[in-house]
């Protein structure tokens, strides 16, 4: 009896597959989203779990915002050529030279609103009618309430009050043309159970996750890493600290955390004792209450 | 390290939380979160920010629920939310949903997945109108398992016959639901009284407590491992060098224990032939159950495609475009009678035609009117339909998975109704 229960990994990792298939089943063009973060590594190898033997059926793209960190572009091209799968980039720098996006000004110019318009302008180019992303409804509360099935109108919004209702295995991805669908396939993730599926999958990592020395400033209480991108105000220095990421977006707006964990169990350690949420050192979601679920209105993943 | 390799081998729990604000469902979700540490400090801080800002008494743990901005001004939950928390046993996914009587919908949504229901009683006002509501909902969409949670027992103080009065006035209601397990705790949820430790107020009950029943109780019979069904997803046809005349049938296992070796009939051809292989990327396995995700091949080169489905000879569903369904529906635009609609049924599309309201269900008296038969959003009745093509399915009863169907508007796609088949 007792031997026919999957672990809650085993059935998490069931339930992206799942998703995953129906994706490739029921649009006809669909791409993967990838950020080279831990998530999105997450997602690229739940795919190619979901296809075995087959290739993964879909392209990935990547919305290269130009502030990454080196070591993640470094490590996606590596996986890339690893795997010999099919990765679209797409770049921020682009859309502002055409003039559709726009530098923000200031001391502390972040790219991550700008990422939104060369992602819905990739997304129209390539004629995509769904995009699969790894974010996760524990990472923020506006995500809590977030479908697998997203449905977005013709201008990539998010319309949260009138989400489609989904029950059961049974998911509805239809749409009008030039509509789209957003996917998430490891919703039901948590931070832990993504960092407990790597340990157990033995899968491999930028270095930036583990702890290493870095230059960083303390601005706002977040550390930020030392980059081309980021001018120092009245009174800040850099200083070096031994630090990790516990998430990857941009360099202007990552916090990186000090920590000594430099293997897989010492993260979940560390996260099995931590107190601050996965996201509480992301500048671009301090902006205000409701940031995440304004950007994500607009399309923002 | 303890901590790392016992998690490992956890298993999932899903539950949805019914009751509105009043009954504290917001003070016990968060107690459950915060207890087991999955409420994080900055989280905190927020919310302590928030509450003083509106001029509110101590921390709004109902904040933490109410994602949505709207919901923030308008005070109430609009929408499911989902919830995560885990202790060394297991890890809990809840479905948080409103209470609010036109929020059917919602309720439906978060039961459809959900192991078990906590229902919340104010042990002040007993078992209410809404109670009822909550409780047939469980029942109609088969949560395998109930906890009547009679919360705010300070109130009464801690008056076991407040309690044993709540408890013979749901089971005497109840009697008329299919609920097969249900488990009545008294709480406080506001001091702690029996959620995750004991209370020492209420000697006279020698039950669990909420968070012992939620890590212990028994969801390993939750799935049906008795009925074989396969449900064919996706075809995966490699052709490449490796693999050149590689056909493998992805999909999820529904019900049953397949295993290599096995005969197996397809629906609808009724082609019959040998399981060659379980595969997945971490290699061939000897056997699948349900909820896994696999990909089989067979000995024989039959014609399958999505929405076939693998089962055994002598144990078959049942096949019929004739369908008597329970649905719920979920959209402002009420359900045309004799309309026709997208049908979703394991990994099946086809197309229905609404045949006849047999009776809308008034879900607080029980009563089946079969005067009124206009269903409207969070109405609740049974109808009957015809498909275009057989569906392959079981009673809901039987297999959550294989007796659950969609209905979707063609003009809108959106998805109207949810339905269990009798």
């Amino acid at each position: 009896m007792s031997s026919y229960n999957l672990t809650h990994l085993k059935e998490l990792e069931s339930e992206a597959i799942f998703i995953l298939r129906e994706v490739a089943s029921q649009f006809e063009k669909p791409v993967m989203l990838f950020s080279g973060g831990k998530d999105s590594i997450i997602m690229f190898h739940l795919a190619r779990k979901a296809f075995y033997p087959g290739k993964i059926p879909f392209p990935l793209m990547h919305v290269d915002t130009g502030h990454n960190f080196p070591e993640t572009i470094e490590f996606r091209d590596r996986l890339m050529e690893e795997t010999g799968e099919n990765l679209i980039v797409k770049y921020v720098q682009d859309s502002i030279d055409r003039g559709t996006a726009v530098e923000e000004t200031g001391l502390n110019p972040s790219r991550n609103g700008l990422q939104t318009v060369t992602l819905l302008e990739g997304l129209e180019e390539g004629k995509y009618d769904c995009a699969m992303g790894g974010a996760r409804r524990d990472e923020e509360k506006a995500r809590a309430k977030e479908r697998f099935f997203s449905h977005r109108d013709e201008f990539g919004q998010w319309d949260p009050k009138n989400q489609r209702p989904e029950l059961w295995n049974l998911f509805n991805g239809r749409k009008r043309i030039g509509e789209h669908f957003r996917v998430f396939p490891i919703s039901n993730w948590t931070e832990m159970d993504v960092w407990q599926y790597i340990l157990h999958e033995k899968i491999e990592l930028p270095s930036l996750y583990f702890s290493h020395k870095r230059e960083v400033v303390n601005r706002d209480g977040v550390f930020l890493g030392k980059c081309d991108y980021i001018t120092l105000k009245d009174g800040e220095k850099w200083e070096e600290k031994t630090v990790r990421c516990r998430t990857i977006g941009d360099m202007t707006c990552t916090g990186v955390s000090e920590s000594a964990a430099k293997t897989l169990e010492d993260i979940i350690e560390e996260v099995a004792s931590t107190r601050i949420t996965e996201r509480g050192g992301r500048a671009d979601d301090k902006r205000s209450e409701a940031a995440m679920e304004d950007r994500k209105k607009e399309g923002y993943f | 390290m303890s901590e790392t390799k016992g998690y490992l081998d956890m298993e999932l729990l899903r539950f949805t939380t019914a009751g509105s604000v009043d009954d504290g469902k917001s003070t016990l979700i968060g107690r459950l979160l915060y207890d087991s540490k999955a409420i994080f400090e900055d989280q905190m801080d927020i919310l302590e920010e928030t509450s003083k800002q509106r001029g509110e008494e101590g921390i709004n743990l109902a904040l933490l629920t109410d994602g949505l901005r709207s919901e923030r001004e308008q005070g109430i939950t609009i929408d499911v939310a989902y919830r995560y928390f885990a202790t060394p046993k297991r890890k809990f996914i809840i479905a948080d949903t409103p209470g609010h009587i036109q929020y059917t919908r919602n309720m439906v949504t978060g039961a459809s997945t959900a192991n078990l229901a906590i229902l919340l009683v104010d042990a002040r006002h007993g078992v209410i109108e809404q109670t009822k509501r909550h409780a047939f909902i469980a029942s109609l969409l088969q949560i395998p398992h109930i906890a009547v949670c009679i919360n705010k027992m300070d109130l009464v103080n801690y008056n076991k016959e407040d309690y044993e009065k709540i408890k013979s006035d749901f089971q005497r209601f109840s009697s008329k639901l299919e609920i097969k397990d249900v488990h009545f705790i008294p709480i406080s949820a506001l001091h702690g009284d029996n959620v995750v430790d004991r209370s020492e107020n209420m000697d006279w009950y020698e039950g669990s407590t909420l968070m012992h029943l939620l890590e212990n109780i028994h969801i390993g019979s939750d799935h049906n491992h008795v009925d074989c069904r396969f449900p064919v997803q996706f075809v995966i046809r490699p052709q490449s060098r490796e693999y050149p005349d590689y056909r493998g049938y992805s999909g999820r296992v529904e019900g049953g224990v397949f295993k290599e070796g096995d005969e197996i009939t397809v629906l609808p051809s009724g082609f019959t032939s040998k399981i060659k292989s379980i595969d997945t990327f971490d290699g061939p396995i000897k056997e699948a159950f349900s909820p896994m995700s696999v990909c089989i091949t067979l000995e024989d080169d039959i014609d399958i495609s999505r929405g076939d489905m693998l089962v055994r000879e002598n144990n078959q569903p049942t096949a019929e475009q004739d369908i008597n369904v329970m649905i719920c529906w979920m959209n402002e635009r009420k359900m045309i009678p004799r309309g026709k609609y997208t049908i979703r049924h394991t990994t099946q599309t086809a197309r229905c035609i609404v045949k006849d309201v047999k009776y809308k269900m008034d879900i607080n008296t029980l009563h089946r009117n079969e005067e009124d038969k206009e269903i409207g959003l969070n109405d609740i009745g049974r109808i009957s339909i015809r498909t275009t093509k057989p569906l392959f399915f079981d009673s809901y009863r039987r297999n959550r998975n294989t007796g659950s169907i969609i209905l979707i508007d063609e003009a809108t796609n959106e998805t109207v109704a949810a339905g269990m088949i009798i």
